[in-house]
């Protein structure tokens, strides 16, 4: 069957190579070369798919990237499935195995074809919006599911991606995208000057509508004269010798993003029937152009008539094209419906091959082309009406009125030329601004926001002779504006055709007597809009094009509206009376075509999705088998289960064993700066609220850090280690915000100072040793620092070395414990660690995590920044009024503090809550009440916990005049009971602090 | 992604950079001396430009330097960039 349908001596593709492939598992053979649409028209084969909401049979229409229905599913193993690719644009290779979507059990017998014959009537514009909205509890368990299961496009693969994407980024003087005549000759002209040029182009051969230019000829520089294809030749053999140019074909210039940075996308092995292993599939290009030049052509539009969208309906020139590059005729018996010279041009080729041609309806009037068809013997209607078609899975006639006479053609394909939309997707990406031209009624370029120029068809310059001058110019100016200059005067080809583009073109719905508020006649073939949709809901008031297109859903599917935006325009222009220009336009979104994830992501997936920060200590903690949290990017030990415990039980025993011996911690993740220089005590008094210039060199102050705003921020144990030098510690997750903060600061604000700002958290390993016996743990590793009680009372700070390494010692305590951090060189940190360890194990020693952390400092009322603090609580609030150095004229935040709302008696404050029956764990984050106004939170709880050592829960909350609170009785009030709580001190264990120090 | 001119380093790539607000906004001296309703304005009070707008950014993952842009915020387009304590230079859109 294939032989008839493919016409020896036309195109580029190899009959001496054939390629063997499966459409829904059916074999055919088609030719090196082909495209699966072109191999299936050539075997006769137009039904591909059925339509998104009704079901309907459906045909290859187009080409290209505009191709709204033959989407198909690629299958190359059990993990590579590929869905949503357009037959148009899969490259065959041997083996290829394909399948259609949306049907059910198969394209020629779909079940869910109803949805056409009964229930279409009932799938007006606006369904969903109409339809589903009540009772809401019933969309998420029935509506969604049936209707994703209905309007279905492919299925997403099962097995994660077995591919590998790559990225590169890329500069160039001049960016041509689009390798058609205008982008060949901007790029051999910009190539001329020397400037690094790259062209890039969606298809594997460049040379865009010159590889199906047929009877053409385009002059050289001298007498001599070039067939299209050979022009095209000369030009890529020019190119493929330049250094300074990168020719990509396969790649799809998917995004245009601010500052001439363009996103590529390269296909490397889509079209190969033999992957080569580890290969990458895809490789993003990342290219910053000093200048682009777009020449990405135009799209042929549809005619919208009534049942214009049955299998064998299809564009006039990609007809034309299947026929010039793939030697393939679309059928046997072809019609024509044409807007635009351009549909005689498709009828005089397939006609010279041998297609019948049962009959060219122009919707236009009598004119110098259509008078050259009929003198060919063309039988040609004008001003014809297209009142619809027939045929069940492929067309079989189609039916018109011209000079008041209604005739039927009986056919097997139906040509549509409804004129050429200039491809201004990236143009207005950039952000230029399109201009109506009323003349060739479509869209065009006008003033450009980035540094480029768009050239050819893309701009409205359709000819082939205009179009090569056109690109050259833009070559020649795109390199000039980048800086190079351009040789001999600009030299504009000429050109000879047999049969020209010519022009024409319509918007809209066709001229026709069928009813169209009854009639099938698709606009958007896609999402399945009809013109009677985009009517009814200009008739529901949706005027903005904007609107129109969400209500209606056209122009929302995966081929955003290519083909049918401007027709949708027209209709709605006609139902309202008002221009085009009136109505705007749909705004153009990047990816001009779908973008695999894979691409996207590139390397950064699984373990390099994201960087994960270990201390030195980390390894020791996996070994120990410690369960770990993420806190930003760091991996911290969250508790060290033993003999299969859980959360709860692992923390009740690090708990009580810090309480009770001493337990070990890897604090190695707090912030560390170091501030230096004459003028640090200075800046720490301005910056932070406490006072510093008394605090005595080998001492630590707990630092607090507002916001200019009064709120806390920050939090952390600052020990001064000479009189120019302090060691500042912050929260885990603060250490970059603050640092930023001080160097804002210093650098903008208090240019005065001479201070200088150093990161030290990854400088030092922390290791916080805890418990009553911490000290007879680390003492004997310790030299030259005397750490005795009376030497190195708490809140000290001092150098010296242990285990023969250089040594920071804080005496610090998070727990409320005697405790100390041993800060050490990181390098050293297992070292010490292991050896602290070691000591420890005599003294029942715990390794503990985040958790036990956690627990021990809640039940000494210690916050966390951003578990009690929430960005609106001052220091008062939070019950650290005490930290502020009341004397200092100012610091960051003071000025706030006096801000009415700031002081007013009824604000939150920090207390604690103890549950009434003494079991019940409270919920962080739940709701407090008060019984005498129990409709009003008057606050929540931030914090809460099980107390091993108290053997009851704890909890920390924010409550609305807290502190004149403590003794009253509150509620907590949850879906499934009520909570009654005490408000307490938030200090829950050893209120004295005699634990310590001692 | 943007081009950002840092005048310390040079045109880099805005991966390397940190917003930080609208710029020329001083800091009082005395912050005390300052009404509730001043101190409001300088904590709160921002413009919301269309078209030049002097703005902070920090060169972050470099040289680490606060500097002042001009930009327009129509087209994210930069035009021009320069030290802390400099006075924007005179502009106009491209
Ligand atoms: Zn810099």
């Amino acid at each position: 069957m294939s032989k008839q349908f493919r016409i020896k001596g036309t195109g580029r593709v190899d009959p001496s190579r054939p390629i063997n492939f499966t459409f829904d598992g059916k074999s055919y053979t088609g030719h090196q070369g082909d495209t699966l649409a072109s191999a299936l028209l050539a075997n006769g084969v137009h039904l591909v798919g059925r339509s998104f909401k009704y079901h309907r049979p459906r045909g290859i229409l187009g080409i290209g990237a505009d191709e709204p229905n033959a989407l198909v599913g690629i299958r190359r193993d059990a993990a590579r499935y590929t869905p949503n690719l357009l037959a148009t644009q899969v490259e065959l290779y041997e083996g290829l195995n394909a399948v259609s979507q949306n049907r059910n059990p198969s394209l020629e017998h779909d079940r869910m074809e109803v949805n056409d014959k009964w229930l279409s009537r009932f799938i007006p514009a606006g369904f969903y919006y109409k339809t589903f909205m009540w009772p809401k509890s019933a969309w998420d368990k029935w509506y969604e599911p049936r209707i994703r299961e209905a309007a279905g496009l492919g299925v997403a693969p099962s097995q994660p991606d077995p591919d590998v994407y790559t990225q590169r980024y890329a500069h160039c003087d001049v960016l041509v995208i689009g390798a058609g005549p205008a982008g060949l000759a901007a790029a051999k002209e910009a190539a001329a000057t020397g400037a690094r040029v790259i062209l890039a182009d969606d298809r594997p051969v460049m040379g865009g509508s010159l590889l199906a230019a047929a009877d053409t000829n385009i002059s050289g520089e001298g007498e001599d004269w070039y067939s299209a294809g050979a022009w095209r030749k000369e030009v890529l053999a020019f190119l493929e010798k330049q250094p300074n140019v990168t020719l990509l074909p396969r790649t799809i210039a998917f995004g245009y993003y601010p500052h001439n940075w363009i996103g590529l996308c390269e296909k490397l092995t889509d079209h190969l029937a033999v992957l080569a292993r580890g290969a990458p599939r895809e490789r993003l290009w990342q290219v910053r152009a000093a200048q682009v030049v777009i020449a990405t052509g135009a799209i042929e539009r549809p005619l919208v008539f009534p049942e214009n969208d049955r299998p064998g309906i299809m564009l006039a020139d990609a007809a034309r094209t299947y026929l010039q590059e793939y030697g393939v005729a679309v059928g046997q018996k072809v019609a024509v419906v044409t807007a635009h010279d351009s549909g005689y041009r498709a009828a005089h080729e397939l006609k010279a091959v041998g297609v019948d041609i049962a009959v060219i309806a122009d919707i236009r009037g009598r004119s110098v082309v259509s008078d050259r068809a009929v003198q060919a013997g063309l039988n040609v209607l004008t001003e014809a009406k297209i009142e619809g078609t027939s045929g069940k899975l492929r067309v079989s006639s189609i039916t018109m009125t011209a000079a008041g006479m209604r005739s039927n053609f009986a056919c097997d394909a139906v040509l549509m030329a409804g004129g050429f939309t200039p491809s201004v997707h990236l143009f207005s990406q950039s952000r230029g601004k399109l201009v109506w031209d009323n003349k060739l009624q479509a869209y065009l370029p006008g003033d450009s926001a980035e540094a480029e120029r768009s050239a050819g068809a893309s701009r409205g310059r359709f000819a082939l002779a205009e179009a090569l001058a056109d690109g050259v110019d833009a070559g020649r100016e795109a390199a000039q504006a980048a800086g190079f200059t351009p040789g001999t005067p600009a030299f504009h080809p000429q050109v000879t055709v047999k049969h020209a583009i010519g022009s024409g073109g319509y918007l809209g719905a066709a001229p026709t007597s069928a009813d169209l508020s009854k009639a099938k006649a698709f606009v958007d073939w896609q999402n399945d809009v009809t013109a009677k949709d985009i009517v009814l809901a200009t008739r529901e008031g949706f005027l903005s094009i904007e609107h129109v297109k969400r209500y209606t859903t056209t122009g929302m599917a995966t081929d955003q509206g290519k083909l049918s935006n401007i027709n949708a325009l027209g209709i709605v222009s006609e139902a309202t009376g008002r221009s085009i220009p009136q109505i705007g336009l749909t705004t153009f979104r990047t990816p001009y075509t779908p973008i695999t994830f894979g691409t996207l992501a590139g390397h950064a997936r699984g373990m390099l999705f994201d960087p994960a920060r270990v201390t030195a200590i980390n390894d020791w903690a996996v070994a120990q088998g410690a369960a770990f949290e993420d806190v930003g990017n760091w991996k911290r030990a969250h508790y060290f289960p033993k003999h299969g415990e859980d959360l709860h039980a692992a923390v009740n025993r690090e708990c009580l064993g810090v309480r009770k011996s001493v337990g070990i911690f890897d604090a190695s993740t707090l912030g560390k700066i170091e501030i230096v220089g004459p003028d640090a005590a200075e800046f720490m008094n301005r910056f932070f609220v406490n006072a510093w210039t008394k605090l005595g060199v080998g001492k630590c102050r707990y630092g607090v850090l507002l916001r200019e705003d009064g709120f806390v921020t920050d939090d952390g144990v600052v020990g001064r280690v000479a009189k120019d030098r302090f060691h500042v510690t912050t929260t885990t997750g603060g250490a970059a915000r603050v640092l930023g903060m001080m160097e804002d600061y210093l650098q903008t604000e208090w240019g005065d100072l001479k201070v200088w700002l150093t990161s030290t958290t990854e400088q030092w390993s922390v290791i916080a040793v805890q418990g009553p016996k911490a000290r007879e743990v680390i003492a004997p590793l310790i030299e030259d620092l005397d750490v005795s009680a009376e030497a190195f009372p708490h809140m000290s700070i001092g150098d010296g070395k242990i285990c023969g390494v250089p040594l920071r010692l804080m005496r610090v305590s998070f727990t409320g414990e005697l405790g100390f951090e041993v800060n050490v060189p990181s390098g050293y940190g297992r070292m010490v660690w292991e050896a602290i360890w070691e000591r420890g194990k005599a003294f029942d020693m715990v390794p503990y995590g985040t958790e036990t952390m956690h627990v021990l400092r809640a039940e000494k009322g210690y916050i966390i920044v951003g578990q009690e603090t929430d960005g609106t609580v001052t220091p008062d609030d939070a019950g650290l009024g005490w930290a502020i150095g009341k004397a200092k004229p100012d610091f960051v935040g003071k000025r706030s503090l006096q801000r009415p709302a700031l002081t007013a008696p009824d604000r939150k404050q920090l207390v604690g809550l103890i549950s009434s029956d003494g079991r019940t764990v409270l919920e962080e984050g739940a709701q407090i009440v008060d019984p005498a106004a129990p409709k009003v939170p008057i606050g929540h709880v931030t914090s809460s916990y099980y107390s091993a050592v108290l053997g009851k829960p704890i909890a920390l909350a924010l409550v609305r005049g807290g502190r004149q609170r403590l003794g009253e009785s509150l509620y907590v009030p949850m879906p499934d009971s009520v909570i009654g709580v005490q408000v307490a001190p938030t200090v829950f264990f050893d209120p004295e602090g005699a634990r310590v120090n001692v | 992604m943007l081009i950002i001119n840092c005048p310390y380093c040079g045109a880099r790539p805005e991966l390397e950079f940190a917003y930080g607000g609208q710029a020329h906004i001083d800091r009082p001296v005395q912050p005390a001396d300052l009404n509730d309703e001043d101190w409001t304005g300088y904590l709160y009070l921002r413009e919301n430009t269309k078209g030049i707008h002097a703005e902070r950014w920090r060169h972050l993952h470099g040289c680490a330097r606060f500097f002042n842009a001009l930009r327009d915020t129509r087209t994210d387009h930069f035009l021009a960039t320069y030290k802390v304590g400099e006075k924007a230079p005179e502009v106009t859109r491209p």
